[in-house]
């Protein structure tokens, strides 16, 4: 049975809309044709602006502008005979490109067979018949690059674990994502967790490791559930324990918990936890590649870094390396959120521009507000402005911008956010997550905080910056791990690309976007007042004071600036200055 | 906190995983799963059953965020502090709650019907403001919405 998703974004089925929807239930009855077509009101198909739209599965067709004229035709030629209506179709070129995420609301996580019956594990049995060596030769033509956020190449990571002797190695996937903003690794171990562990079997049959840990936040009780479920299915099917696939080669998964520790995605710290101890990271080298898990060579790869390897070994690693850019091959998965009008996960061909994913894919800034910067990376990036976004997504271009690729959290930030308000934001949660081992980063993240915070309350000068570089500079040399050298980044970026607004914050004693509440004043215009009194049944310090017939006013010395009464207001008459 | 069931649980427990190495965490996951937090007691009992110190215990529940010492309440109210919730307003949803419990990050309400915890993202970004009451998610949540939501829970514990 095909199916036809009605596209209704804000949940009102309009009147067109219902109309469409009842005309076309209509037809299928009266014409018997219920058992051909369901009909199905979605809140989004990611297409705005163009009346009705409808989208027909499993063919996939978008259509757009529709009248109710049209629904003869669709019925006819769609949805009994699978053709496409040439002008009814939308037909902008789609810049989505579904590789990791290509299973995911596709196939039932849960059912090996449905997993098998799209290609599954048959990348592994190509694997296990090229040999070891040949799987790192195909995964060097594939150019990989790890996920988590450095883009350390792929094959590299795993030769270099391959070539060190030893008889226990181990192969960890990393799934404590721990970036607020970001949840790739989450809707992978999820949507088709088979392909996370097809990737592993392949990692550790190249580097002989017969080990493989799931290293996954407590946080994400499904993600755990499927991956368990998914390991005893393969237990039984042969998938992993001994000799896989008649090859000889022995693989053993098991699961971890983390338990809540931003630190422990950095690699030593998270071979730390996994032993069972405090999340500490250790001084590097030796690397993890060579001294890892136990003391023994450990690799360590990123959810979406696995789940990209079954599909080289289905298509060949240079079809892989087709995609994507000269440095970074493939498509990147990002977390799209913030103030944009159509926030999801996307997966784009590395390459595409970050206009294209916000604009052409996310639908642009929610109420058609200002954009003011993208945000990429999470607490180890950077704000990009207005005049990156042309920027072609890949690593070292956004590394050039003052970001990073990160792990693929995007977000999206309009005129109404501060960029001092956020770079304490993102400061503030890296000095929280700080382990405390090191000084320069348990340090110096919170005299940096310090400062922010004196500059967001109108006390700060221009000296402030200078110290805020100075420290960032020492943090970023002296810290031991990667979350001390980087939790500088947001810092530096917005002061890099948003210096004026630091500088009204400390000359003007003025916050642009009116985030900072001691840098902002509320005011009545009492021409516009309507004396309803919502304001003074909202205001949680009863700094309002007046009645109907003299009108509100404010009273500063009482007002704590949360921005209630400007929130409330129906007719626009509380300003904020 | 007594249950007489302690000693077994914790026996349970430590039999289930005594055969993997850097067992300590998932130890302790598994009795919070149990209890809903790491009581004083089962944590010595770990240390008396295992032979570990119980420094080396409260090193480990100390470190991360995700364990408990005390006991939650009846709810758990968890506010999300992603970025994308806090760019929507989370900050405001933390400012009512606490207006309106009247009680501060990490307590409990007097009644012990209400914990109030913030949480670094809960990977449902697009969503954002996000507000779960122990499994339950509530989205897109405004200001205005919270007193709502917490009546929800509190209704008809009330009449008890």
């Amino acid at each position: 049975m095909k199916r036809i998703l009605l596209q209704d974004t804000n949940g009102s089925l309009k009147k067109e809309l219902r109309d469409f929807y009842v005309s076309l239930n209509s037809y299928l009855r009266d014409n018997g044709l219920t058992d051909k077509a369901q009909v199905v009101v979605v809140s989004n198909i990611g297409v705005y602006d163009k009346g009705i739209v409808a989208k027909v599965i499993p063919e996939g067709f978008v259509y757009i502008n529709l009248q109710n004229a049209s629904i003869p035709d669709i019925v006819q030629k769609t949805i009994l005979n699978g053709e496409k209506i040439e002008g009814l179709v939308f037909d902008k070129k789609n810049k989505q490109m579904r590789l990791v995420l290509r299973n995911c609301g596709i196939i039932d996580p849960e059912s090996i067979d449905d997993y098998i019956a799209h290609d599954g594990y048959q990348g592994l049995a190509n694997a296990l018949a090229m040999g070891p060596e040949r799987v790192i030769e195909e995964m060097k033509r594939a150019g990989l690059r790890g996920r988590g956020g450095a883009g350390f190449p792929t094959w590299m990571k795993w030769n270099i674990t391959r070539g060190v002797k030893g008889d226990e190695k181990y192969i960890i996937c990393n799934g404590d994502e721990g970036d607020p903003g970001a949840y790739m690794d989450r809707s992978v171990l999820e949507g088709d967790p088979h392909s996370v562990i097809e990737g592993m079997v392949i990692g550790g049959f190249a580097m002989a490791a017969k080990h493989g840990i799931f290293y996954i936040r407590a946080e994400y009780p499904l993600a755990v559930e499927r991956i368990q479920k998914a390991i005893d299915v393969c237990y039984t099917k042969g998938l992993l324990g001994k000799d896989i696939f008649g090859s000889g080669f022995d693989f053993d998964i098991e699961i971890r918990l983390g338990a809540g520790a931003f630190v422990c995605g950095e690699e030593t710290a998270l071979i730390a936890s996994v032993e069972g101890l405090r999340g500490y990271p250790r001084p590097r080298p030796p690397f993890p590649s060579i001294k890892g898990l136990w003391g023994k060579p450990t690799a360590i790869n990123n959810v979406e870094t696995l789940a990209n390897v079954p599909y080289i070994f289905l298509k060949g690693g240079e079809a892989f390396g087709k995609i994507g850019t000269e440095g970074s091959k493939g498509t990147k998965v990002f977390a799209l959120t913030g103030k944009v009008k159509n926030s999801g996960l996307v997966e784009v061909p590395m390459g595409t521009t970050l206009r294209e994913i916000v604009f052409d894919i996310g639908g642009g800034v929610l109420d058609n507000r200002a954009i003011k910067a993208i945000q990429t990376g999470g607490p180890s990036g950077g704000v990009i402005p207005e005049q990156f976004f042309d920027t072609p997504v890949e690593y070292e271009s956004l590394q050039k911008l003052g970001s990073i690729m990160g792990s693929g959290g995007m977000i999206v930030m309009d005129e109404n956010d501060c960029m001092v308000d956020i770079s304490k934001f993102y400061l503030g949660f890296c000095v929280d997550e700080s382990c405390g081992k090191c000084v320069p980063c348990r340090l110096g993240g919170t005299q940096m905080l310090h400062i922010l915070k004196k500059i967001s309350e109108g006390n700060g000068d221009l000296e402030d910056m200078v110290k805020l570089n100075q420290i960032a500079q020492a943090m970023q040399k002296a810290s031991l791990c990667g979350l001390g050298q980087t939790a500088a980044n947001p810092v530096l970026s917005t002061m890099k690309y948003f210096d004026d607004e630091y500088k009204a914050h400390i000359i003007d004693k003025k916050c642009p976007s009116g985030k900072c509440a001691s840098l902002v004043s509320y005011g009545i215009n009492k021409d516009r007042c309507t004396a309803c009194g919502l304001c003074v049944r909202n205001c949680p310090v009863k700094a309002i004071s007046g009645d109907r017939q003299s009108k509100y006013t404010i009273d500063m010395a009482k007002c704590i600036g949360c921005g209630n009464c400007y929130e409330v207001c129906k007719c626009s008459a509380v300003v904020r200055q | 906190m007594v249950v007489e069931t302690l000693k077994d649980d914790v026996q349970a427990v430590i039999a289930r995983w005594k055969d993997r190495e850097g067992n300590l965490i998932m130890i302790l996951h598994d009795i919070q799963d149990r209890y809903g937090y790491v009581p004083r007691e089962a944590a010595l009992e770990v240390s008396r059953q295992s032979d570990m110190p119980l420094a080396r215990i409260y090193e480990v529940l100390t470190f991360y965020n995700y364990f408990k010492l005390e006991a939650p309440g009846k709810f758990n109210i968890s506010v999300c502090l992603g970025t994308a919730c806090y760019l929507k307003g989370a900050a405001a949803l933390i400012a009512e709650i606490r207006h309106v419990l009247r009680v501060e990050e990490g307590q409990t309400t007097k009644d012990g019907l209400f914990h109030l915890q913030i949480v670094r993202c809960l990977g449902c970004c697009g969503l954002a403001p996000v507000i779960t009451v122990d499994e339950k998610v509530y989205s897109a949540v405004k200001r205005s919405d919270v007193v709502g939501i917490i009546a929800e829970h509190s209704k008809g514990l009330e009449a008890n």
